[in-house]
């Protein structure tokens, strides 16, 4: 009986394909309708698109609202805005988690290291509306807790929320405090798959804990800091819409106006579709084409690579 | 070997402390502040009174988000939507995640690639903003509880978790009692997955609960708003009273506004910061193995 079942006679059994194959059917579904049809819509960024012509029926105007984006008087600035933020924000965020994570990991007294994580993850959890809007009373010109200390030390109030020179930090600072902790729990999880008898051998040697962050723990997490730098470098230019529309107003909009808020704008407010469209699909290709580069560069030297 | 501390290793020692002390303080103090501030008199918030404890406490702000109308209706449908949509998301994922885990199943690396892909193109907003309306469901409860159910990243989690621990000889052994697909993963792939469905479940409910994004974009009923646009509409656009709600006394209504604005950070945030550290000792085991691994 036992011996039957093993013996290589016959072919694995494939009776699970068919249950297996349902499985998956409702999420192939899903993910059709909702990302792959939209694909097909791409096409309405090289048509004069009007809703009721549909697709097939609208004019083919080629590369027009693409030319007309690049020679934009907004272009300049929307692109600098957008590169401006998120290269700020990858600089500014990405050491924090790892250095965290390291910190978490000295940490001896299990309970204690467990209240820490668990409090530095819970901001991760609350909304973006929620954190905007506790920016916004806390830097308060006229009630905020900040001016009231700024005022306090002898300072002039700042409407910080208003301008346009504060926008980017702010938006960093805000990200920093909201999902440092959370990010932190990915490397904490490579740092606590490392041997301990590594630690052990390093001290033998010599090595303080300094040296051992060096020579021990960081080379234990640089693949995942490559895959995660990888994935950064996709997203550049798609820097969050939420965030940023949220925390936009008339009088920072010259620093707060990104790509993603214009595509909405241009888009969804003075129904240009096409041209929303075409943006669309200009920054789509650029940060495939930014991850492929940087995944590249990375298999190369790192022999990391998300495929 | 004796442990020696040298000056350099007490430094580090000494960083760690500061690092997990300035964590600490960051983290708890502005929601600490938002809490007592909630229940103090607003005049004594707005002159810096409040610091460590609440001032002339007052229920008042509590009070006025429990009477009002938009806010309860944004509650109820938020609850709506994470309840029904979270669990949508976890029917759609958890058995595409485990039917991808099966080494045996002859479709698992194209359709792998398959949802990949989506996580790295797409046709944008205004493309999938046309599918939604063709389909009849922008504007309408539907667009909130199906829109992004199924989550490519929360797959490629649960499906890294499966393949690490559900061994494929429990997978043989089921076989042969004559135990088939759907009834191995319901009986045997759910119950050793707890961890993991309930960092999925997490993750789900957290999405839905703090959505706002897709209600922007497709809703235009005041009725089906979720509570995260009504926030924001009170919080951020100071549009307190749009349902012809009254006040009388501008000072009146800025103060009481202020008071508010507090409570209802408190009362939208506290469900989710309740529920998360029940699941949070799963964090662990879930994720990491199928971080890391995936």
């Amino acid at each position: 009986m036992t011996n039957e079942r093993t013996f290589p006679r016959m072919p694995r059994p494939r009776e699970a394909t068919i249950p297996l194959l349902l499985f998956c059917l409702p999420a192939l579904v899903l993910i059709f309708v909702f990302n792959y049809v939209p694909m097909y819509g791409i096409l309405m960024a090289f048509e004069n698109f009007v809703p009721s012509k549909g697709i097939m029926g609208s004019a083919w105007v080629g590369w027009r609202y693409f030319e007309r984006f690049i020679h934009s008087y907004q272009f300049s600035a929307l692109f600098i805005n957008t590169l401006g933020l998120s290269l700020y924000l990858m600089l500014a965020t990405f050491p924090l988690p790892i250095i965290l994570a390291i910190t978490f990991n000295r940490l001896r007294n299990r309970r204690v290291r467990g209240f820490i994580q668990t409090v530095s993850f819970a901001p991760h959890f609350i909304s973006v509306v929620v954190v905007v809007s506790m920016m916004s009373i806390f830097l308060s010109p006229t009630s905020g807790i900040v001016n009231l200390l700024v005022h306090a030390a002898g300072g002039d109030a700042v409407n910080y929320m208003a301008e346009p020179s504060w926008f980017k930090s702010l938006y960093v600072l805000s990200d920093i405090w909201q999902h440092t902790g959370w990010d932190s729990l990915i490397y904490f999880a490579a740092l606590s798959a490392i041997d301990p008898e590594l630690y052990d051998a390093a001290s033998v040697d010599g090595a303080g804990a300094w040296r051992q962050v060096r020579h021990v723990e960081l080379p234990a997490l640089a693949p995942t800091i490559v895959v995660l730098l990888v994935l950064r470098a996709g997203s550049i230019i798609n820097v969050g819409f939420e965030k940023t529309y949220l925390m936009q107003n008339v009088l920072n909009l010259s620093s707060s106006e990104v790509i993603a808020t214009y595509v909405y704008k241009v888009g969804l407010q003075s129904l240009q579709y096409s041209y929303s469209a075409a943006i669309g699909v200009f920054t789509n290709v650029i940060s495939f084409g930014l991850l492929a580069a940087v995944n590249g560069v990375a298999k190369k030297f790192g022999g990391a690579s998300l495929w | 070997m004796a442990k020696r501390y040298t000056g350099s290793d007490l430094l580090f020692n000494a960083a760690v402390l500061v690092i997990c002390i300035v964590t600490l303080f960051s983290v708890v103090y502005p929601l600490y502040f938002v809490v007592i501030a909630s229940f103090s008199d607003p005049v004594a918030v707005r002159s810096g009174e409040v610091w460590l404890l609440p001032k002339r406490v007052t229920l008042l702000g509590y009070q006025k988000i429990f009477e009002n109308d938009r806010i309860l209706r944004g509650y109820v449908n938020t609850i709506v939507y994470t309840v029904a949509g979270s669990l949508f998301g976890m029917l759609v994922t958890l058995p595409a995640a485990y039917a991808l885990s099966r080494r045996d199943f002859p479709f698992r690396r194209p359709f792998t690639l398959y949802f990949v892909f989506t996580m790295f193109f797409s046709g944008g907003l205004i493309p999938t903003y046309m599918v939604v309306n063709r389909l009849g469901i922008s504007n309408t409860r539907w667009v909130m509880i199906i829109l992004w159910g199924f989550n490519t990243y929360n797959m490629i989690i649960a499906r890294s978790y499966f393949e690490a621990n559900v061994p494929s000889e429990l997978l043989d052994a089921a076989r042969i009692d004559g135990c088939g697909t759907t009834r191995f993963f319901l009986r045997i792939v759910m119950p050793l997955s707890q961890a993991i469905v309930s960092v999925i479940f997490l993750f789900n409910v957290v999405a839905k609960w703090n959505e706002y994004f897709t209600a922007l974009i497709y809703v235009r009923d005041q009725n089906l708003m979720p509570l995260q646009i009504v926030l924001r509409d009170i919080l951020l656009q100071n549009d307190m009273f749009k349902n012809g709600q009254g006040a009388s006394g501008a000072n009146t209504i800025a103060n009481l506004g202020d008071l508010i604005k507090f409570g209802i950070i408190i009362v939208s945030t506290l469900p989710i910061l309740v529920l998360y550290p029940f699941l949070q000792k799963y964090f662990q085991k879930g994720i990491m193995i199928g971080a890391v691994k995936g």
